[in-house]
């Protein structure tokens, strides 16, 4: 199992800061979630892990920065799931997931039967097979997040990062999408990071919740210490109940604020 | 049909293309003696062909050279279009995209403007040599300007600095033939493309540029599938998008100024082509650039026979005749594709 460190990262577009000295431990085999409103620097700051975007200050993978490595080691580590993944409509999910082999093969090179076997398994447990031959296009919205998923399995990296994997699928399909990553990160301690809309499930399957605003950590901890009336009201300008469950689940739940 | 079909099939076309490309032409040996004539050429094997010695020399002086730069040229623009379409996710583009195309037309213009008649009996003719330099120089105009202001973050900087700078080069040779309207028509005629006067020495010529082009951009068909998925998904699964978008754009661009130079402006292969293997095959680069290379080489044989044939002595440009095929043959395609689904 493989711990993150943030240190001091920051990412700045411009003039704008959209990540301002951010400093986290993520330990082996958590789950760490990032809520906070819009454009308070989650996704930025995922995307600077897989170096879409440059930073400063340090990421640091069991120990050694991330910087220090180039770009296929990097992707052996850490796997992404952006909030909407391209998918070509005439690729074939095959194909796509196979996309995942890039970090182990060479410039000039092709994938190996490993790798093609490797797909296979990952088609198998992920429960695809049937999806195989089908073109990208054709898939529906939550086929085409398992299939993406498929791709960063494929990866084989000890950290996964998930960009609102939640955001375009059905209530059902949320929770079969966020069932799937834990079922993966149990059976492969993967250490997941992911950003989340969704107060209520990031609450109950992440085993810790990070509070963002304007590109700054607010506050961390458990479900239960950082869903809080009074911060959710100040940070994201809501009203909202927070119902505790015996079972330990936080609910949010909006409060319609006009009532006729 | 299946994939592991599509190669030997495109191999089989080519083959074919290549035979009807050396047996038909206005003069020379009965058409169906000519195959037994090659067969005769194969070491350890002899054949009674009734070819006599010059109509042996009109097959392998005159017609060979053609066809094999016609399917050299084919495949170079083909398998560089597909490659073009790959490294800028975009289906519209052609080889011709960053100004390989206007820079050879300049090159051309150069070298007609400035005494043609003179340099005849020049050891090397500068025709090909200004053509490749100066298409080979827009190209890297484009790239330094394009990357200048931030076109290696995103292609669409290249591509507005290519199309800047075929304005430009394209203003350049406007002025000149303006002021040389003398050799519009032989400018113009240049631009057309043509295959008439190939030699061996232009296969030489182009040969070295073609193998090394198309070789490093078939060593990338598995990466150009990677940035199908977009610069910041190839990013985070281990590509160095920056890199291989310069090397393909390299190689494709030294092939393509290579064959513009001896071919002229060839145009619609490096785009139909690949289209249509896209359409029969799939979409996957794995398959798109091999097949655009066989078939592109296939199609540039077969479209330059018509202008052999027709209007003999004075040819129709090879560029014509791409067009007027290529164009209904393309929508057939689409058709039939489009009826099947």
């Amino acid at each position: 199992m493989t711990s993150l460190n943030f240190e001091k990262v920051s990412v700045r577009y411009g003039q704008r800061h959209a990540v301002q000295e951010f400093s986290e431990a993520v330990r082996p085999g958590e789950w760490l979630c990032l809520i906070g409103p819009n454009g308070a620097g989650k996704s930025s700051l995922l995307r600077a892990i897989v170096g879409i975007v440059t930073f400063t200050g340090n990421i640091v993978v069991d120990g050694a920065p991330l910087g220090d490595r180039n770009s296929r080691r990097r992707a052996q580590l850490v796997a992404y799931v952006p909030q909407m993944p391209v998918m070509p409509s005439d690729m074939n999910a095959y194909e796509y997931v196979l996309l995942g082999r890039n970090p182990y093969v060479s410039h000039f090179g092709f994938e190996t039967v490993h790798d093609s076997s490797m797909v296979d398994s990952v088609f198998e447990r992920l429960d695809l097979c049937d999806f195989a031959n089908r073109q990208l296009g054709t898939l529906s919205g939550g086929e085409r997040q398992r299939v993406a998923i498929a791709r960063a399995v494929a990866q084989e990296a000890p950290i996964l990062l998930l960009d609102e994997p939640t955001s375009s699928l059905d209530i059902g399909h949320q929770q079969q999408a966020l069932e799937l990553v834990d079922k993966l990160r149990r059976e492969h301690g993967l250490t997941v990071v992911s950003a989340m809309h969704d107060l209520t499930l990031a609450g109950s399957y992440a085993d810790r919740l990070v509070l963002m605003h304007e590109g700054l950590r607010v506050v961390g901890g458990t479900a239960e210490e950082v869903l809080r009336a009074e911060t959710l009201a100040e940070f994201y300008g809501v009203s909202v109940h927070v119902h505790h469950e015996p079972d330990g689940t936080v609910a949010v739940i909006p409060r319609r604020t006009l009532k006729s | 049909m299946s994939s592991p079909w599509w190669i030997p099939t495109a191999a089989a076309a080519l083959l074919l293309a290549l035979l009807v490309g050396v047996m038909i032409g206005p003069a020379g040996p009965t058409w169906w003696r000519i195959p037994l004539a090659l067969v005769d050429r194969l070491p350890l094997v002899a054949v009674d062909s009734g070819v006599s010695e010059s109509e042996w020399n009109i097959v392998w002086l005159i017609r060979m050279p053609r066809v094999v730069l016609a399917g050299l040229v084919g495949a170079t623009l083909s398998i560089a279009g597909a490659s073009y379409q790959g490294v800028f996710r975009n289906p519209l583009v052609d080889p011709y995209l960053l100004g390989v195309a206007a820079g050879a037309g300049l090159g051309a213009t150069f070298v007609f403007t400035i005494n043609r008649a003179g340099s005849s009996n020049w050891l090397i003719d500068p025709l090909p040599l200004a053509a490749f330099g100066c298409g080979l120089g827009a190209v890297l105009l484009t790239y330094v300007v394009g990357t200048a202001f931030g076109g290696e973050k995103s292609s669409t900087t290249l591509v507005l600095a290519g199309v800047a700078v075929t304005s430009l080069v394209t203003a350049v040779q406007a002025f000149l033939l303006q002021r040389h309207s003398d050799v519009l028509r032989e400018v113009y005629t240049w631009i057309l493309g043509r295959l008439s006067t190939a030699t061996w020495s232009d296969v030489r010529l182009v040969i070295p540029y073609v193998i090394l082009s198309t070789t490093v951009l078939l060593f990338h068909r598995r990466l150009l599938d990677v940035l199908r998925v977009g610069d910041d998904e190839a990013t985070a699964l281990g590509a160095n998008v920056r890199r291989i978008r310069l090397v393909v754009v390299l190689s494709a661009t030294l092939g393509t100024a290579a064959v513009v130079a001896v071919s002229g402006l060839i145009g619609f292969v490096g785009i139909i082509v690949p289209h249509a293997v896209r359409l029969l095959a799939g979409a996957s680069y794995r398959v798109v650039l091999p097949l655009s290379l066989l078939f592109g080489a296939a199609f540039l044989i077969v479209a330059d026979i018509p202008g052999r044939i027709l209007s003999n002595p004075a040819e129709t440009p090879i560029g014509v005749v791409t067009a007027f095929l290529g164009a209904p043959f393309f929508l057939l395609i689409l058709r039939t594709r489009q009826a099947s689904r």
